[in-house]
């Protein structure tokens, strides 16, 4: 494939990402959905999730926490709240901390209901953050 | 003689002074060092929202959302008040609070309302007696994009609420290592600008998911905490520079200190030799 898609990630924090792929597949708020070059103009927000790509065979994965992802060009731009590279995640240290959020979850389900809301999102990426993690393993 | 004791103790107390500020001095310089970096990392984040946002707006209508709407009377203004926890850092955060009184020339009727980041802000504001709606303290240099959301959030309640009418964040603008200006943004209602003159060449129709509306809700709030955060980013970079001249000038007045302390030193010793001699020759003379 001569063509190729520009894959830029970049969080407030830093950049994590700025490669060549062949196909980038994104959690969109929607529902997940592919990009492969030649897609058009495109502007999505972007949910709690997993966003895949691939290059040279190789299939990656990264953590996604919100954000926004724009198209054009072949150029995939993504602006997370939060990212984190699938390789770059402990799975112990991400069991753990899904074990403490789920009690955090547990604790606040009786009390409040706006951080109930809050910690269940919190829950939601610490689950994806150890499925991620365990397909490194 | 003034007391040639005196002076000598002077100067080993100008000496150790002049350690200390020596070791602020570096410290500040590696801090600032971190600082910066965490700021360019931040930049390439800032350049494509920036642009998502202006190119999304110009398509939308101002009155879907509450913060690009200005307010139809402004009664009370919140200002979210950027300063350093500590001290010894030059005129860093005089610089904010002389800034926040020309910001109130300029709405001499208003009511004023503080979001205060950094204890000396705090301290400012609770002295001159103001109405502190939250206080961040002790981020001391670590700031993550967590804090900058909590900080947004709670401003953007406020504002939804009618609690605030407008939110200026007033800070010190990292300009280079060794210049900081104290600035006054205004963050909410936000303005974009004049929409520019589309020329359809430029514009790419871009397909929406789920439609612009609802995209522009979600990434209004996400660019005022981000406006935040760099504005942290900055003003903690601004402050590690500002203490980083600030001891540089100590350590330098120091070594001027101890370089006239010491020909005072040698002036008084000279004296006191001089005397002796004095003392010896008339001495022999009177043995005569």
């Amino acid at each position: 494939m001569a063509v190729k898609l520009k894959l830029e990630l970049v969080s407030p924090e830093r950049k994590l990402l700025d490669i060549e792929v062949d196909e980038v597949v994104a959690p969109g708020v929607e529902g997940d959905f592919g990009v492969l070059p030649g897609h058009t103009p495109f502007l999505t927000a972007l949910s709690i999730g997993e966003l895949i790509y691939k290059h040279d065979g190789n299939t990656e994965y990264v953590a996604i926490d919100k954000g926004f992802l724009e198209v054009n060009e072949d150029k995939v731009i993504v602006l997370a709240e939060s990212a984190e590279l699938g390789r770059e995640i402990d799975l112990e240290e991400a069991i753990r901390r899904k074990v403490e959020m789920e009690q955090a979850v547990n604790a606040s389900r009786k009390e409040d209901f706006e951080q109930f809301i809050k910690m269940e999102s919190e829950l939601k990426k610490e689950l994806m953050r150890v499925s991620i993690a365990e397909k490194y393993k | 003689m003034a007391g040639m004791r005196d002076i000598k103790r002077k100067i080993s107390s100008v000496k150790n002074t002049q350690k200390i500020t020596n070791a602020m001095k570096m410290v500040s310089a590696a801090k600032l060092r971190k600082a910066q970096e965490s700021m360019e990392s931040a930049l390439p984040y800032a350049e494509k929202i920036y642009e998502v946002v202006t190119d999304i707006s110009k398509r939308v209508n101002p009155e879907i959302h509450k913060f690009l709407q200005p307010k139809e009377e402004v009664n009370t203004i919140g200002v979210v008040l950027i300063t350093s926890d500590r001290g010894l850092c030059g005129a860093f955060n005089s610089n904010v609070s002389k800034r926040f009184t020309s910001l109130k020339r300029e709405f001499p009727d208003k009511e004023f309302k503080f979001f205060c980041v950094g204890k000396k802000g705090y301290e400012f504001a609770r002295r001159q007696g103001y109405d502190i709606l939250e206080k961040y303290i002790s981020f001391s240099g670590k700031i993550t994009y967590n804090d900058a959301i909590d900080i947004g959030n709670n401003a953007a309640k406020m504002f939804n609420e009618d609690k605030i009418d407008e939110l200026y964040i007033i800070y010190n603008e990292f300009k280079s290592v060794a210049y900081q200006v104290a600035q006054a943004k205004k963050i909410l209602p936000l303005d974009i600008g004049e929409p520019e003159e589309q020329d359809s060449d430029s514009v790419i129709d871009y397909l929406y998911e789920p439609n612009a509306n609802a995209l522009v809700r979600e990434i209004i709030p996400r660019f005022i905490n981000f406006t935040i955060y760099s504005c942290l980013l900055e003003s903690i970079a601004g402050e590690h520079g500002s203490r980083m001249a600030a001891m540089d000038n100590a350590t330098r007045n120091a070594g001027e200190m101890i370089k006239k302390l010491t020909l005072n030193y040698n002036k008084a010793r000279q004296a006191a030799i001089t005397t002796e001699i004095l003392d010896i020759v008339n001495g022999a003379e009177a043995l005569k």
